[in-house]
């Protein structure tokens, strides 16, 4: 092998950054999706689920809901609904840990299921292409659908926003360059056909007529699955990317597959693109095509204390401890519990936390994988230069950090930083460089709010000042008018006295 | 006890700073070996008195400082420093000669900056320049290649009493390196012709490392091979070394051509002087080199043209050590002005324009 790819020199392609983590996945890639999972004794459902406002319940404490029924709808532009995933009693509307590194109580619907898994009426299948592009955003909005990769952003929010401006391609993410998850590697082999659709759809609502999916080339079975489905649809084509983290990054993807650049504090739309997850399309067809809403999703539970890791149907709101033990977790040997996969995903502090939309992954991982130790000096070796795919230099972003500067951090990228942990993963130093930079954005917000927050308070201030300054000089002029009103008066006495 | 991870990513490449330094010191191995048998016992005995040393100013720095010893000392950076110090040194120098070296080395190059990865000169150079600048008889006594156990060679009473009692070097064992020479030779208003035509100059003899010169440059084969296995492990990357290699060969082939009498080819350059150990093994050091790609071709190309100046124009034979301290005092400049381009973003840093494609 080289040390650089001589193909990249003319390729136009060109792939900035990246890192090869060990890819992990065999574990589960070749076991068919388990939809064997019993229905758990109880869901919990958080309201907030998605990027955006949180949901507004519907339904009362001790109502009886179908499957499918709607339970909480959405508030605001940016929101999604939340729908019963199974029949069952609603025991409660309270708070409970949510599914996020604090694992802080958040308001949660807790819903007893009665076993009977009874579906609310209307659902059935209907034809997607007799609806119009605003009905099938519409729709997909009422069926609380979101980015199912992992980024929980509703998707009919930009399915919309694709209706606003002209999108020339809708890029499909089969990249999945996680390490250990498979749950979209298997959402394409063995539901390629409606994945297939749901893009048709989605073409359909965007008005938009090329459609590409790009698939890691360590997923050939998908590929070709896929290019199987696809086959008859000129519209959708069918492509391998290198397997690289994070190809999943919307924007590397699309520069490799489209070879444009989104201008920093862009959207991708503003060059013409959309991207949406493989597991979104089939979410979005099941939604279109049987008018079903979002109440299940197939998760990745792996890792080493995990003994029959595997991908698995379950409804929203089943707590991930529920999967693990399904699927023979041993809590001993776990060090850490991940949400998502470990390159981006949450650190849980325990599994107590129920199955949300964006989840793709629940890990149960050993000390021995995690392979955490101490940090040593930087010894300013650029690998985290040379991996970055957003063109930061790392080790000066840290080195300010640590110095207090956090405004030459910014002046080196850190607004950029995607918190791919690339960096991170490559530092023989073991430095913990997305630590650092989420650290130093969290602290920015912070400091602007604070300033935001004291210019408030000084204009407040100020215009308390003026308005007593105001009031005092209304009551001298009207001192100065009673006074002179009175002398007015006083003179008209003394001269009619005279 | 592992330390806390509280943020992704959970996985780690299995890259530790103790690896790297491992398979530098594997790639340097075949030349240091190689040096130890052309010149001799000495030759170990400097190495060994130059890397003890090293060791010993660290750990005495580093309680000094108050930090841990033992875990710092075996991160395997002293024991590089030392060896490379040693690499430059002429085989028979005295041991005080190495010992100052790798105080040089440690102590100012290294320790007075906070330590690994703080400071701005590379350690090695800054001891070889300062060791010839102050002790120039010693640092430029070199002795002809005599293999181990060969009829010349000393053996090893003599070879303690070379390196501990300064005992003189026999006689007709000592020249100048090629280098040096041509040089004198060139003063003299000598032609490069004449200058080579006493049977001195051998281009394979070059390459192979057969020449006089310091205990570990002479052997562009075995410092290549080296430099190459360290590429293909991802150990060092192209630019500097490509580049300051690349530099030097065209400007050589640039003055050859104009005056092939005065200015010796690029072979004879590439082949001769401590031009591949730096531009595989010294100029690479990550800490005073930039850290993008550009900013390493221009650091590199730097090194590449002060070499070249120095040993065509220059009052020293040889400018290795000049070249990279120079550019080292470059590197924080570099590194402010040369940066990747941020995605989304052009070279100013300014948010790229939707109608113009991007470059």
């Amino acid at each position: 092998m080289l040390p650089f790819d001589i193909a990249s020199l003319w390729s136009r392609k060109k792939i900035r950054g990246g890192v090869h983590p060990e890819p992990r996945k065999g574990a589960t890639a070749d076991q068919t999706i388990d939809t064997a999972f019993p229905l758990p004794k109880m869901l919990y459902l958080p309201l907030q689920q998605h990027v955006g406002q949180p949901a507004e319940p519907v339904v009362k404490v001790g109502e009886r809901v179908l499957k499918g029924q709607l339970l909480a709808g959405s508030q605001g532009k940016i929101s999604a609904p939340i729908h019963a995933p199974t029949s069952g009693i609603i025991l409660d509307i309270m708070d409970y840990p949510a599914a996020h590194p604090s694992a802080l109580p958040t308001p949660t619907l807790l819903l007893e299921p009665d076993g009977e898994d009874q579906w609310i009426e209307g659902i059935g299948e209907i034809d997607p292409f007799s609806l119009s592009p605003a009905e099938i955003a519409d729709r997909v909005g009422a069926a609380g659908v979101v980015g199912m990769g992992g980024a929980a952003f509703p998707s009919a929010v930009k399915l919309n926003l694709g209706r606003k401006t002209r999108i020339q391609t809708l890029l499909i993410n089969g990249g999945e360059c996680e390490p250990y998850l498979t749950c979209d590697d298997r959402l394409m082999r063995e539901r390629a056909a409606d994945i297939v659709d749901g893009i048709r759809i989605m073409l359909r609502a965007l008005e938009c007529r090329h459609a590409i999916v790009g698939i890691e080339d360590n997923k050939p079975e998908a590929y070709d699955t896929m290019r199987e489905a696809a086959k008859g649809f000129g519209q959708i084509e069918i492509t391998l990317v290198p397997s690289l983290y994070p190809m999943g990054w919307d924007k590397q993807l699309i520069g490799y597959l489209t070879d444009k650049e989104v201008p920093a504090g862009g959207r991708s739309a503003d060059v013409g693109v959309l991207m949406h997850n493989v597991g979104t399309a089939y979410a979005i067809q099941q939604a279109i095509r049987f008018n079903k809403p979002l109440v299940s999703r197939v998760i990745t539970v792996s890792g080493e204390a995990v003994a029959a890791p595997r991908n698995v149907e379950a409804p929203i709101g089943t707590p991930l401890a529920d999967l693990l033990a399904y699927c023979g977790h041993q809590s001993g040997a776990t060090a850490r519990y991940v949400m998502g996969g470990p390159m981006m995903g949450d650190l849980l502090p325990h599994a107590n936390v129920p199955l949300v939309k964006g989840a793709t992954g629940i890990l149960a991982l050993t000390e021995g994988e995690v392979a955490a130790s101490d940090a040593k000096a930087c010894i300013r070796c650029s690998r985290c230069v040379s991996a970055c795919p957003a063109g930061l230099l790392p080790l000066e972003m840290m080195t300010r950090i640590r110095a207090g500067q956090l405004e030459g951090a910014v002046n080196y990228g850190l607004k950029d930083c995607i918190s791919c942990g690339s960096c991170s993963y490559v530092c023989p130093s073991q430095i913990p460089l997305v630590h650092y930079f989420k650290y130093a954005s969290g602290e920015l917000v912070a400091r602007q709010q604070a300033q935001h927050k004291s210019e408030q308070t000084k204009k407040l201030a100020e215009e308390k000042q003026a308005r007593i300054d105001r009031y005092k000089q209304e009551q001298a002029a009207a001192a100065a008018a009673r006074k002179a009103a009175r002398e007015q008066q006083q003179k008209k006495k003394t001269e009619e006295a005279a | 006890m592992s330390a806390p991870m509280l943020s992704a990513p959970f996985a780690r490449a299995d890259s530790q700073v103790q690896a790297i330094m491992k398979r530098v010191m594997l790639a340097l191995a075949p030349a240091t070996a190689f040096g130890v048998f052309i010149f001799g016992w000495p030759a170990l005995l400097l190495l060994a008195v130059t890397i003890l040393s090293a060791l010993l100013f660290e750990a005495l720095c580093l309680m000094l400082c108050g930090r841990p010893v033992r875990a710092t000392l075996l991160d395997g950076s002293a024991l590089l420093s030392g060896w490379l110090t040693a690499m430059t040194l002429p085989p028979w120098a005295p041991w005080w000669i190495g010992v100052v070296g790798a105080a040089i080395a440690i102590v100012l190059g290294k320790q007075v900056y906070g330590g690994l990865g703080q400071n701005l000169f590379n350690p090695a150079m800054l001891a070889r320049v300062a060791l010839l600048v102050s002790f120039p008889l010693e640092m430029t006594t070199w002795v002809h290649p005599t293999p181990l156990f060969s009829s010349l060679a000393p053996g090893l009473p003599d070879s303690l009493a070379i390196t501990f009692s300064g005992a003189a070097a026999p006689d007709g064992m000592t020249g100048a390196t090629l280098i040096g020479h041509i040089k004198t030779e060139f003063s003299q208003g000598h032609g490069l012709s004449e200058a080579l035509a006493a049977g001195h100059y051998h281009f394979l003899k070059s390459f192979l490392g057969w020449t006089s010169g310091s205990l570990g440059e002479t052997s562009a084969l075995l410092i290549l091979l080296g430099g190459l296995w360290m590429l293909k492990q991802q150990i060092i990357s192209w630019q500097i070394p490509v580049s300051m290699l690349g530099t030097v060969f065209f400007l050589a082939c640039v003055f050859t051509l104009a005056d092939g009498e005065r200015y010796p080819g690029p072979l004879f350059h590439l082949t001769s002087g401590a031009l591949m150990l730096c531009a595989f093994f010294i100029a690479t050091d990550y800490v005073t080199s930039p850290n993008s790609p550009w900013g390493q071709i221009i650091f590199g190309s730097g090194c590449g043209l002060i070499i070249f100046t120095i040993r065509t124009w220059g009052a020293y034979p040889e400018g290795a050590g000049f070249a990279v301290l120079l550019m080292n005092s470059l590197t924080p400049v570099i590194d402010h002005y040369v940066r990747p381009r941020i995605y989304g973003r052009d070279r100013t840093g300014r948010p790229l324009d939707l109608a113009e494609p991007k470059k």
